[in-house]
């Protein structure tokens, strides 16, 4: 059988599964629909220069940017497609939609969104947790952000919170100081071709001294067979200041595979604080490659929690630069691969000053022939001496099927410094499941009973609204592997 | 279920027989023992009894109430009425003890849940009753227990879920004489004409404690004694090797214990 066969046995199985997992388990299931809104505007399907202008002039951007796009067009061109980690080769990048245009105005109001938009978004949920417990909410559908914005209380302390069109207009310099300030386009093909079209995304900017402790959401939406989503996300936490980033992310289930390639930059300045929060529950069609890159300034602090489900290939390591000394980085990250899922995630701590570090926690269960992997680096750099970094990831494999591997890079230039690295894969404990089912626990809730506490440490991180999500999550990927 | 009925059993572990014949009846309300020198098959017979995978049943019947149970999986087994104590519980992270008993009470009624309100009045009755910490709710599952705790916990599900029968496997090794009363305290407080249990000890002082109405020796994977609760106390008294004799058995005794799991 070639691969592409493969791909596409794997898909019938995985939408059958899916169509199975739908009906037995009502709302989140949902999130796999599609609606019929029509786009205001396409660029077609396929990329060359000419659509990369069109983009451009259509956004009305200044000549720099069309030049730099231009410029990360060529070397994505140049650059060969990675050829370490998963098979990418699936990707039919000619078949694939740029950009779409979903609207031809942004909205500060759900009441004038359109409506089968607004349903879209009220079937995940985005206005209701809006209404509920944010600070601030934005959605992105197709290639652009449709609808943002912040509470009263919050856009008073002087904070912008908009999307990153938006951005590049009204902030012209403070965009530009920070815009691939620390992912460039010849990081790695997909961030060179993020460059190239991005569109969409969120900006947001902390002034010094103001602490955010309530949430702010974007959520980013794909609705369309053979869509490309290439959101670009900026964040500066200033001097002293604080924010908390919750990110989430969707697609409908199709046979056509949609792409997902989005850039993040986080930029926290002196004894600022940022917690980015990413719960990414693609349908199992979408390539999902990411590239996030985080820097952490004087004590400052960067945690990364990341929530990986679904997806068909997901390839995802956010970095923290640990630049400042006493700059502390975090990951703690959960992905759970079932049937046709490959992901391949971890993280980076890069130390580059002196008494910084790093924790990265990473847990993840593989069921139904699923397949996790955990790849990240740790380095440490001349100026590291007194830093710290401590890596651990647990597996476990639920079946015989699934599969996973560990693969720490490590890179140590100071000899002061101390590094812990413990892996672990296991399978559901049979005795934990049989005393489990000797009370009287069938074989399947046994399981993910046994699962969620495995990701307790995780959950219990979360927001409380995002942990009852997350569990809801769980027990959704899980239906089905056992039993 | 009213009766436990096991006939002519025969159990093999990794291709080895362990159990050459056993016959039981166990009548609702009654309390046995089963008593015998190591690696007699004892455990084995409660991980059959209960439908542990690891044990193959390649002769006899294990019947509930005139009905075969050998095909029911263990937790079939266990909403059918049967609960075993186990002699080494597992330790689960992440699940709290409270979530788990509350999972294995609602097994039992999948149209009816009881609330977390109404389950925690109940949880924090039992968990008093048998003098554990107010955390123990809280706790995950055995993660951390002392082996005296992890006893007690386990008769603390006992109690919660109020199986018809109870099969104790070995649920007075490494208990000081508290605790062994306190577990004693538990099992008694279940004495009905619908509870009955099986108790598989080593010891004599346990059936101090929980006054069995019948006794059974094992020895060579068959029962091969049955008598009142003086029986206990005569082993206690002359050992295996005299009743052994007395029986005209072709056995070797040994001391070691043998993990047949």
């Amino acid at each position: 059988m070639t691969q592409k066969d493969q791909n596409e046995q794997d898909q019938r199985v995985g939408r059958s599964q899916t169509k199975a997992l739908l009906k037995n388990t009502g709302k989140h299931g949902d999130l796999f629909f599609h609606d019929d809104h029509q786009n205001v505007y396409s660029t077609g399907k396929g990329l060359n220069e000419a659509v990369i202008r069109r983009i451009s002039r259509k956004k009305k951007e200044p000549q720099w940017m069309l030049d730099y796009r231009m410029r990360a067009y060529a070397a994505y061109l140049a650059m060969p497609m990675q050829e370490w980690g998963p098979d990418l080769s699936g990707i039919d990048f000619e078949n694939i939609y740029y950009y779409n245009k979903p609207t031809d105005q942004k909205y500060r109001d759900w009441e004038e969104v359109p409506d089968d938009l607004k349903e879209t978004f009220d079937r995940i949920g985005v206005p209701e947790a809006e209404k509920k417990w944010l600070a601030g909410s934005s959605a992105q559908y197709e290639s652009e952000v449709i609808y943002h914005r912040m509470k009263e209380e919050f856009e008073k302390s002087g904070i912008i919170f908009t999307d990153t069109d938006t951005a590049l207009q009204e902030y012209p310099t403070l965009f530009r100081e920070y815009f691939a300030s620390l992912v460039k386009p010849t990081n790695n093909k997909l961030a060179a071709l993020n460059t190239a079209v991005w569109s969409g995304g969120t900006f947001i900017y902390v002034p010094k001294g103001v602490r955010v402790t309530t949430p702010i959401q974007s959520y980013f939406r794909i609705n369309m067979e053979n869509e490309g989503q290439f959101e670009r996300t900026l964040i500066i936490v200033d001097e002293g200041a604080s924010v908390d980033y919750v990110e989430g992310c969707s697609a409908p289930m199709y046979s056509a595979d949609a792409l997902h390639a989005a850039v993040v930059e986080v930029v926290i300045k002196k004894d600022g604080y940022c917690r980015y929060t990413t719960i990414q529950n693609w349908s199992n069609n979408v390539y999902s490659l990411e590239t996030k890159r985080a820097s952490a300034g004087q004590n400052a602090t960067m945690e990364w929690v990341d929530g990986n489900f679904g997806s068909k290939t997901t390839m995802k390591y956010p970095s923290v630069y640990l630049d400042g000394e006493g700059a502390q980085g975090t990951m703690l990250s959960i992905a759970v691969a079932g049937q046709g899922v490959t992901l391949d995630s971890g993280a980076q701590m890069i130390h580059r000053a002196p008494n910084t570090s790093s924790s990265i926690i990473s847990k993840s269960i593989a069921h139904q022939g699923g397949r996790t992997d955990y790849r990240g680096t740790v380095k440490f750099g001349r100026k590291a001496a007194g830093s710290f970094a401590h890596v651990e990831c647990d597996t476990i494999l639920v079946d015989a099927a699934s599969s996973a591997d560990t693969i720490p890079y490590n890179t140590v230039k100071n000899g002061q410094v101390t590094m812990e690295h413990e892996a672990k894969v296991s399978k559901v404990s049979e005795q934990q499941l049989y005393y489990l089912m000797s009370r009287g626990i069938s074989a399947e809730k046994a399981t993910e009973m046994i699962v969620m506490g495995f990701v307790e440490p995780f959950t219990k991180e979360l927001p409380m609204e995002y942990a009852v999500e997350l569990n809801r999550l769980m027990k959704f990927e899980m239906t089905g592997s056992v039993g | 279920m009213n009766e436990l009925t096991i006939k002519n059993l025969h159990v093999s572990v990794h291709d080895k027989e362990i159990l050459t014949g056993v016959n039981l009846v166990i009548r609702s309300g009654e309390m046995h023992a089963i008593m015998g020198p190591n690696g007699t098959g004892k455990s084995t017979l409660s991980a059959a009894i209960m439908g542990d995978p690891n044990y193959q049943i390649t002769a006899g019947k294990i019947e509930i109430d005139g009905e075969d149970v050998t095909e029911l999986s263990v937790d079939e087994r266990a909403r059918s009425g049967l609960f075993q104590a186990m002699q080494y519980p597992s330790v689960v992270p992440g699940v709290t003890n409270f979530e788990f008993m509350k999972a294995a009470v609602n097994a039992r009624r999948p149209d009816k849940p009881v609330s977390s309100l109404q389950f925690m009045k109940q949880f924090e009755e039992k968990r008093a009753f048998l003098a554990m910490k107010e955390e123990v709710g809280h706790r995950y599952l055995n993660e951390g227990f002392s082996g005296g705790e992890k006893k007690r916990n386990e008769i603390l599900q006992m109690l919660l879920i109020q199986p018809n029968l109870a099969i104790l496997d070995e649920i007075d090794s490494g208990l000081d004489i508290d605790a062994l009363k306190v577990v004693a305290k538990g099992v008694n407080s279940m004495r009905s004409a619908h509870f009955s249990t099986l108790m598989i000890t080593h010891y004599q002082r346990l059936l101090d404690y929980i006054v069995p109405d019948q006794v059974h020796v094992m020895m060579g994977g068959q029962i091969v004694k049955s008598a009142g609760p003086d029986l206990a106390k005569r082993l206690e008294k002359e050992g295996y090797a005299g009743l052994r004799d007395e029986l005209g058995l072709d056995l070797s005794l040994t001391d070691e214990e043998e993990d047949w799991a």
